[in-house]
This record gives C-alpha cells, sequence and structure tokens, in this order.
C-alpha cells in the first residue's frame, strides 16, 4: 500500500506528514503573524497610554466645581488657561509666559545636554579602542543613575547655597566678598540640574548611531583630504543623525513636562507648564488641569514632529 | 442631557453600589454561617492625615490601650482632600483641617459623627466650639474658622449648622497659632510686625509657604500691617481684593524680595537652616528642629496677631458596622490624654486640655501652657533637648497665644479664581 492511500484511510497515521497537512490547513498568513508579534506590545500602548489620553482629552471638555467634575460639555479648562489672554496684548499672560519660560529652559537643556551627550559618545566611539573600555566607560557613565533622581537633585542645594561650599570655598580664595545669589534658586540652577540629569539620554543613543559608523567610511574622507572638521561634518554628524533626534526626544519630552526639579531648583518661583497641571490638581479642578495636559501635550508633538522631518527615523534605522 | 449623565457619574450613587454589595457580603457570610467572622479580625484602622497628628510612639501607644492597629496613609493637604474625592474608600479615619470641610462636605464622602459618642466632647477646649479661649478671650473669626463649620444641620446633612447639633464635621484634636519664623542671628533687632516679610532690607531673603490658601492669608496680613488695605474677611476675599493682594506680592516678588517659595515642612526647616532665609512663614515646629539643630530661630509672635489652624477626625462615608466603633473608640482614646500631651510638647495644642494636662508633669504644663520660665530643662517627645531650664516659649501662653489669633486657615468663595491669580504671582 503506499502511503498516500494509507494516510488517506487512516489520516494522521504517519506523524510528520500528518503534522505537516494540519500545518498547511491552518497556515497563517504573514501579515497575521506580523500583528501577532505587534499585538501586546499594542495592546500595552492601547491600555496604558491611548485609553488614558482619550480620558485625559474628554475630561478637559468636562465642567467642574470646589469638590467634583461635571460631565457636561464645557470650555470652561481652556478658556480659564486662556483668561485675558487678549485684553492684556501686547503683553504675555501668565499661560504664555510660562510656555515661554518651559521652551526657554528646554531649549536651554536640549543645546546643552546635545553639545556634551555628542562629545561623550564621539569620544567613547572613536578615540576608546578597545570594545572592553568602551563598556566599562559607558556603564561609568551610569553611575549617577544607581541613586535616585530626588537625591542628584537634592545634592546641589548645600554645594550652590547661599552658604554653600562653592560660594564659602570662592569667599575664601578671595575672588568674591559676598556670596554669589544666584547660584542656587535660579534659572541657572535649575538648568545645572537638568543637564545632570539628562546628559545621559543624549549620550545612549547617540554614542549606538556612532559606533555603527563604518570606520572605512572615515577613513576614505580622510584619504579623500577632507579636514577633521570636514569628515565631523559631512561624515559623522549626518550618519548620527538619529540618535541625535531619539536622545533629543528623550531630553525634550522629558523637561517639557517636568515640575518637580524646575521646583526644588528653583526655589518654588519659577513657573513650569508642568507646575500649572500640578497646581491645578492640588485645587482639585481635573479639567483644567487636564486642559493643560492636552496643551503641553499638542506642543511638545509639536516640537518633535519638527524635529522628525529633519530627520526620518525610520529611513536611518 | 447633563442631568442624566450628572446622576450616572454621581459618586454617591457609586458608593450606594457598593455599600449595598459590601451589605451584600456580609449577609452571605451570616447564610454560609460564620456570623462571628468579624469579632475575630484584627482591628485595623486606615488613618489618611498629614504627619502633623501622626507618630510612631501615638500609634503603638494606642494599640497598648485599645488593640486598635493603625496604619498610617501620610499625604500633604491637598493630597488628603484629593483623595477624599477620588478614593473615598481607601481610608477609615481621616484627619484633616477644617478649611477643607468646605470642599469635603459637599462632595458627600465623609460620615458626620455622634457627638454623643465621644466622652470628652464636652470638655473639648471652647475655643473651637465658641470662638473664645477659656480665660474668655474673644478669638478672631476671619476665615474658616472651625466654629464655622463644626456642625452639621444632620445626619447626611451637606450644610453646616449655625448652632450646635449632634452631628459634628470633625472631632478637634490639634490646633496653633501660626506667625513668621525668623533668624535673631542674623537680623540682629526687633521684630514686630507681618509687614517685615516684606521689607527691602530683607531683599532675597524673605520666604512664604506656596499653598495657595494659606498663602494668601499671609499676604493679607502683611498687606493690612502696611497700611495698605483693610479687609472685611481676610478669609473670604472679593475678586477685586485678590487681585489687589496678588498685585502687592507680585511687586514684591518682581523686586527680589524672596529667596525661595516652600510646600513642606522639611523644605522650610531647610531654607531656616541654611540661612537662604532669614523670614519666612513657618510652623511651629519647624521652628523647634532648627533650634534642635543648634541654630537661633525663633517663632517671632507679632502685634497684628496670629494665622491660625485646626484639624480633627472625622470617617469615611464606607465605614459601618464594627469599624465604626473602633473609630469612635480611636477617636475617645486620641482625646483622653496620651495624645494630647505627645502633640503639646511639641508646641502644638491639644484639644482636651483636662487630659493632656494630666498627662505631663507639672513643669511642662507650666513651660508650654501657662507661659512659665521652664523649671527643668525641656525635652521633646523622643527624648531629645529642645531648651534648657530658665527658657520661655515664643509668645507665651496659650491664652496668649490663642487669643491674639487674628483668623484661621480659609477655602474662599474666590477660591477657583484665587488660585489661577497665584499661579499668575509664580509665573511673574
Amino acid at each position: 500500500m503506499s502511503e498516500e492511500v494509507l494516510q488517506q484511510a487512516t489520516p494522521g497515521l504517519i506523524p510528520g506528514s500528518g503534522t505537516a497537512r494540519a500545518a498547511k490547513a491552518t497556515r497563517l498568513s504573514p501579515s497575521f503573524i506580523s500583528w501577532l508579534q505587534a499585538g501586546p506590545m499594542m495592546l500595552v500602548f492601547l491600555a496604558f497610554f491611548l485609553i488614558p489620553l482619550v480620558f485625559v482629552v474628554i475630561v478637559s471638555f468636562w465642567d467642574y466645581n470646589e469638590y467634583q467634575l461635571l460631565p457636561a460639555f464645557s470650555g470652561r479648562g481652556y478658556t480659564d488657561t486662556f483668561e485675558g489672554c487678549i485684553a492684556q496684548l501686547p503683553d504675555l499672560c501668565t499661560i504664555g509666559k510660562t510656555y515661554l519660560k518651559t521652551l526657554k529652559l528646554c531649549f536651554l537643556v536640549w543645546a546643552i545636554t546635545l553639545f556634551i551627550g555628542f562629545w561623550v559618545a564621539y569620544f567613547l566611539a572613536f578615540h576608546v579602542k578597545s570594545k572592553t573600555w568602551q563598556m566599562g566607560l559607558s556603564l561609568l557613565c551610569t553611575i549617577p543613575f544607581w541613586t535616585s533622581n530626588v537625591i542628584r537633585m537634592i545634592a546641589w542645594i548645600p554645594l550652590l547655597g547661599r552658604n554653600g561650599l562653592v560660594n564659602s570655598g570662592l569667599i575664601k580664595t578671595g575672588l568674591i566678598n559676598h556670596p554669589v545669589e544666584w547660584l542656587l534658586f535660579s534659572e541657572f540652577s535649575v538648568v545645572l540640574a537638568l543637564v545632570h540629569l539628562f546628559t545621559f539620554f543624549m549620550v545612549v543613543p547617540i554614542f549606538n548611531s556612532m559606533i555603527r559608523i563604518d570606520k572605512s567610511l572615515i577613513e576614505a574622507a580622510y584619504d579623500a583630504g577632507a579636514t577633521g572638521l570636514q569628515t565631523l561634518v559631512n561624515v559623522i554628524i549626518p550618519l548620527a543623525k538619529p540618535g541625535i533626534v531619539i536622545g533629543s526626544i528623550f531630553v525634550i519630552t522629558i523637561v517639557m513636562g517636568d515640575f518637580i526639579t524646575i521646583g526644588v531648583m528653583g526655589g518654588q518661583q519659577i513657573a513650569a507648564a508642568g507646575k500649572i497641571i500640578e497646581t491645578r490638581l492640588n485645587a482639585l479642578q481635573f479639567p483644567a488641569a487636564a486642559a493643560n495636559a492636552v496643551i503641553l501635550l499638542a506642543i511638545t508633538f509639536l516640537i518633535i514632529t519638527m524635529m522628525s522631518r529633519i530627520v526620518d527615523i525610520r529611513k536611518e534605522l | 442631557m447633563t442631568e442624566t449623565t450628572k446622576k450616572g457619574f454621581s459618586r454617591r450613587t457609586l458608593l450606594k453600589g457598593s455599600a449595598g454589595l459590601a451589605g451584600l457580603a456580609a449577609g452571605s457570610g451570616a447564610i454560609t454561617g460564620f456570623p462571628y467572622v468579624h469579632s475575630a479580625e484584627p482591628k485595623v484602622l486606615r488613618y489618611l492625615g498629614t504627619a502633623v497628628n501622626e507618630g510612631d510612639d501615638i500609634s503603638k501607644q494606642c494599640l497598648k490601650d485599645t488593640g486598635i492597629k493603625i496604619e498610617y496613609i501620610t499625604a500633604t493637604t491637598d493630597d488628603v482632600t484629593k483623595r477624599v474625592m477620588t478614593q473615598p474608600n481607601s481610608f477609615d479615619v481621616l484627619d484633616t483641617e477644617y478649611f477643607s470641610l468646605k470642599k469635603i462636605v459637599p462632595s458627600g464622602n465623609i460620615l458626620a459623627l455622634d457627638a454623643k459618642k465621644i466622652k470628652e466632647f464636652d470638655n473639648i477646649t471652647p475655643v473651637f466650639t465658641k470662638g473664645e479661649t477659656p480665660g474668655g478671650k474673644k478669638i478672631g473669626g476671619q476665615g474658616t474658622a472651625p466654629w464655622k463649620v463644626l456642625y452639621l444641620e444632620g445626619k447626611d446633612s451637606k450644610k453646616f449648622a449655625t448652632s450646635a447639633t449632634e452631628f459634628v464635621t470633625l472631632i478637634p484634636t490639634v490646633y496653633n497659632a501660626d506667625t513668621l519664623g525668623i533668624r535673631p542671628d542674623l537680623i540682629k533687632r526687633p521684630i514686630s510686625t507681618w509687614a517685615e516679610l516684606l521689607n527691602p532690607e530683607f531683599k532675597g531673603k524673605a520666604s512664604i509657604l506656596n499653598i495657595p490658601s494659606i498663602g494668601i492669608m499671609d499676604a493679607a496680613m502683611v498687606v493690612e500691617a502696611s497700611g495698605k488695605y483693610k479687609y472685611a474677611d481676610k478669609g473670604n476675599m472679593t475678586k477685586e481684593e485678590i487681585d489687589l493682594t496678588m498685585k502687592v506680592m507680585t511687586e514684591a516678588k518682581r523686586a527680589g524680595q524672596f529667596r525661595a517659595f516652600w510646600k513642606d515642612f522639611n523644605e522650610s526647616v531647610n531654607l531656616m537652616a541654611s540661612g537662604e532665609t532669614v523670614i519666612q512663614s513657618m510652623w511651629s515646629p519647624a521652628v523647634t528642629k532648627v533650634r534642635s539643630m543648634g541654630i537661633a530661630c525663633t517663632f517671632q509672635p507679632l502685634k497684628e496677631g496670629y494665622r491660625s489652624w485646626a484639624s480633627g477626625f472625622c470617617v469615611s462615608k464606607g465605614v459601618s458596622g464594627a469599624k465604626l466603633d473602633w473609630a469612635y473608640e480611636f477617636v475617645n482614646w486620641f482625646l483622653s490624654g496620651y495624645a494630647g500631651a505627645y502633640l503639646n510638647r511639641q508646641g502644638y495644642y491639644s484639644a482636651v486640655l483636662s487630659t493632656a494636662k494630666a498627662h505631663m508633669e507639672p513643669y511642662e504644663w507650666a513651660y508650654w501652657m501657662e507661659g512659665k520660665p521652664a523649671e527643668k530643662d525641656i525635652k521633646a517627645p523622643d527624648g531629645s533637648l529642645l531648651e534648657k531650664a530658665g527658657a520661655v516659649r515664643d509668645g507665651g501662653s496659650y491664652e496668649d497665644r490663642m487669643g491674639a489669633v487674628a483668623c484661621w486657615n480659609a477655602v474662599m468663595d474666590e477660591n477657583d479664581y484665587m488660585v489661577r491669580k497665584w499661579n499668575e504671582f509664580i509665573a511673574a
């Protein structure tokens, strides 16, 4: 009896061919497999990001009183936020000033972390030859992250204070007579702390892009007679762009939403977009807080869209 | 349309639903033959509050005396209120301030306590019930004074009663008269008025707290002290008054008057101890803390008087049955003396003076409550040295301090507007 006949008579009797047939019957289309692979992440994304976000947008259009949300459509969260903005023109209203200040801090922190992060990554990628040292040194960069955010931030206070280490050191060396006041509770201290906290988020993606640059490209540039600067501008920076953009997105989104660092290091005197949301929450004005969150999200989204216009991350990766 | 959605969403319906479910569960428990399951349960109360009344010593003593285990849930005043609104089932006993009641009571999430079941209720200091000191001094009633919000009209009422009823919103526990803290070693001259807070002499060395509803009261004290304006009620300003107050503060801020604002106890201690500020609004135990670090700090009495606050206990609407009995037992224990003495020794005042007195040494009582020089060294509840023999408490006796209260922490009718203006002040 041929195998085929046997199989027809008693399907599944021969193990190998039986499973093959079963697989054939339920053959999954490639697109289904892709969905299956992306599925878990998508569900997490849906449950913990998209759905809450939709709620925030919905609540931002609700009304409220002292102690509860009133689920009736109302633009009050938004109109309260921009109250008096038109009447005050050409002067900026609070919300305008607050966003301008947030953007300014964000820009400064972004520019400084990018500068420092780029050179740290450059050093790690091109000057450190051995893989072991590269690994070791980039691990060294993570050491500050072994303590909590708050501790790293608060550690600046005894250093920068009116009677802090820096001031007393400067006075002892005779460089100044009176303590420098702007070291602490100022925009300076805010930017300093934020740079300290977030430079690492720039280093890692840029480093990651840089080590994947084919070294022969740099040699080719050198052979073709390019100067160091020309190589940097025309070869390294374009190829490190995806890392730069990803690092920038990290830093910008964190700084735009930050209110704890800005609060502590700014002596609670510097308004930030996140601070407005916090104050609204504390006053139990949830719709107004949600409205401000939506505005903040829109602005951050706008910045990121602009950045991804400059570099198509998907293509570059 | 709004009417139905409102009904659909109301938290109270939700609560009723869950209460019903709880009832069902209890009922089914009886049917399956375990009617005594509750009595075997450990007595545990989840206690939501700020850290003022909370202490390991208090919870340990309570467990020893009553068998009730207290689980503290500590949050800032704002977060406590937020939690009552959004998660009323996440706590049993609520310890909060009287000024929060204007928000909490209308939400219907708390249960008024029955005065008849509180053993010491008639011994509670007249500060709460009549608005006067035991010695008969009339206390300023501006703001959300406790006696304005102490009683409810009925068990489930959301309206404050104008005269005494059986139903008490918060059983008082602790209160104090707040003023400015100063660093006498750095200021080197007497300070006697709230107006000094904005004195350009202290440019870049002053601070107030960044809790809008309290900060604006301090600001109002300053505005009145400097003679710029006299409020009808500092704790309930009109929009124009809020604008005026914030304008004065904003000008001072722009001129660089403030070093920083603080939001919690430790921040205020650090600012003062490090010398970043020399004059700021402060809480009495924070001053004590700075002093126990060996740094001179005075809780300075001022001629315009004090801004006062008070807090007390109530329970969550979801609490019933045996748990409600434990809650009463706990509140009764709290007023029975040990906790009161403990709080008095930190510089606060206890609501029932007679029981606290019985738990304190005569020399302690004389120092803390009668304004007399300390006969012996004064120790904190943890045994550390607070004051050497011979020291006198800042501001003097209970009568002098509570008798000089000018206003109380408040939630204004225009609270929403005030919060927006406060944001502008911070952004200025």
